[in-house]
């Protein structure tokens, strides 16, 4: 899919519940006030663990741009409706790794979503990047603004071929 | 409340690990049809209105309610599968839910399965080769980084959840006041081998606060537990140090 992964083995990526190799994400509404999106399903399983993983599943929506020749891209993951509003994360990588994480949309159409929103986008950004140095493959806590930008960023990295 | 569930499986024989993730999904979202509160149709709904009687609802409705007594007991009462004087099994089913699929996975050959539900989480096996399966626990205090990472490294099945006070708002019931628990817990976060139980148990000690909390979760076989209170202490099991990493 991009050149750049071709020519270097990436550094295999290890990130909260969204850096799997192999995920499938899907919304199940026990208390539905929006109807519940359909299975996202990017699914690859039975995927070997070798480091390289470039042939990982890349059946996502997501979309990918920037320039590649300095070795830096942005992917923009899939907008996941939540009950809130939608969600939606971009990430910049560089070298096979996360070097950013941006919520390009999220649910802002009251002031309480404003004040949830103001800390906790940005701790999402940061869990994101401490998880990945962290080596983790999941985390417990997880809230539901969260949950639609963890299935967002799922679809980023499937498209960035993580 | 929707949940998110993300599996990361990996090993086994891919078309039987592909097909076995399927009917993991699948029965994911017929546990949303059968158990949902909110869907009027639902067969959870149609049993508290008396239309349906126990028998005549799916077998999981059955399993799920004697689930939810048998937490309730061991609880004594701080875990309830009653909302407002109603039958509202939800604080039951969503472990329930995850470690069922987990354990698909792990019957139909996968070497590592990790499931998340909605931030609580059951491990089967290894992620690769060389290193356990690690689960980060979000520091309700301190955003961007974790209280604690716990590790599955020794076992072959491990869960992780957390109950605590969400974005939105305290969702954690005093069962004997009906009202959102008084606790002076921010979070539990509670490891044992199923998710069912460490789930339940999560959502019982947060209710009953930090002093009672951590007695009763020491007294549990198999569970070790850290408790995140209001003024910032961390207290955890004896053997909780076995399982970070």
């Amino acid at each position: 899919m991009h050149a750049l992964k071709k020519n270097r083995p990436l550094r295999r990526i290890t990130l909260a519940a969204a850096t799997t190799v192999t995920g499938v994400v899907l919304l199940l509404s026990l208390k539905p006030h929006t109807p519940p999106t359909p299975a996202s399903a990017s699914s690859s399983a039975g995927h070997s663990s070798s480091p390289s993983s470039g042939d990982s599943s890349g059946s996502s929506s997501g979309s990918s741009g920037g320039s590649k020749s300095t070795g830096t891209r942005t992917v923009t993951g899939d907008t996941v409706q939540t009950r809130w509003g939608p969600v939606q994360v971009r990430i910049t990588l560089k070298d096979g790794r996360i070097t950013d994480a941006t919520a390009v949309a999220y649910p802002s159409d009251n002031p309480k979503d404003q004040e949830i929103n103001s800390y906790a986008i940005p701790q999402l950004r940061r869990e994101t990047l401490a998880a990945q140095s962290a080596q983790i493959d999941s985390v417990s806590g997880a809230t539901y603004t969260s949950d639609g930008y963890m299935q967002s960023l799922q679809s980023a990295l499937d498209s960035a071929g993580l | 409340m929707g949940t998110v569930f993300s599996f990361d499986v990996r090993g086994g024989e891919p078309e039987a690990v592909r097909t076995a993730l399927e009917e993991a999904i699948a029965q994911l979202h017929r546990v949303d049809e059968v158990f949902s509160t909110y869907r009027e149709d639902s067969q959870i709904s149609r049993l508290v209105r008396g239309e349906l009687t126990v028998e005549e609802c799916d077998p999981e409705v059955a399993e799920v309610l004697e689930l939810g007594a048998e937490a309730e007991r061991v609880s004594d009462g701080w875990f309830s599968t009653r909302y407002e004087g109603q039958l509202d099994p939800t604080g039951i089913v969503k472990g329930w839910a995850a470690e069922r699929a987990a354990l698909h996975l792990a019957a139909a050959g996968a070497s590592g399965v990790n499931v998340n539900g909605g931030g609580d989480v059951q491990l089967y096996g290894v992620p690769g080769p060389h290193r356990p399966w690690r689960v980060g626990v979000s520091d309700p205090l301190r955003p961007g980084s974790l209280a604690a990472v716990v590790s599955a490294a020794g076992v072959d099945e491990l869960a992780v959840a957390t109950s605590g006070t969400a974005e939105r708002g305290a969702h954690i019931v005093d069962p004997r006041t009906g009202r959102s628990a008084v606790t002076d817990l921010l979070a539990v976060t509670v490891v044992g081998p199923r998710l069912t139980w460490v789930d339940a148990w999560a959502t019982a000690a947060f209710a009953m606060g930090s002093r009672a909390g951590l007695d009763w979760l020491e007294s549990l076989p198999d569970v070790e537990a850290l408790l995140i209170t209001a003024g910032d202490e961390v207290r955890c099991t004896g053997g909780l140090a076995q399982r970070l990493g």
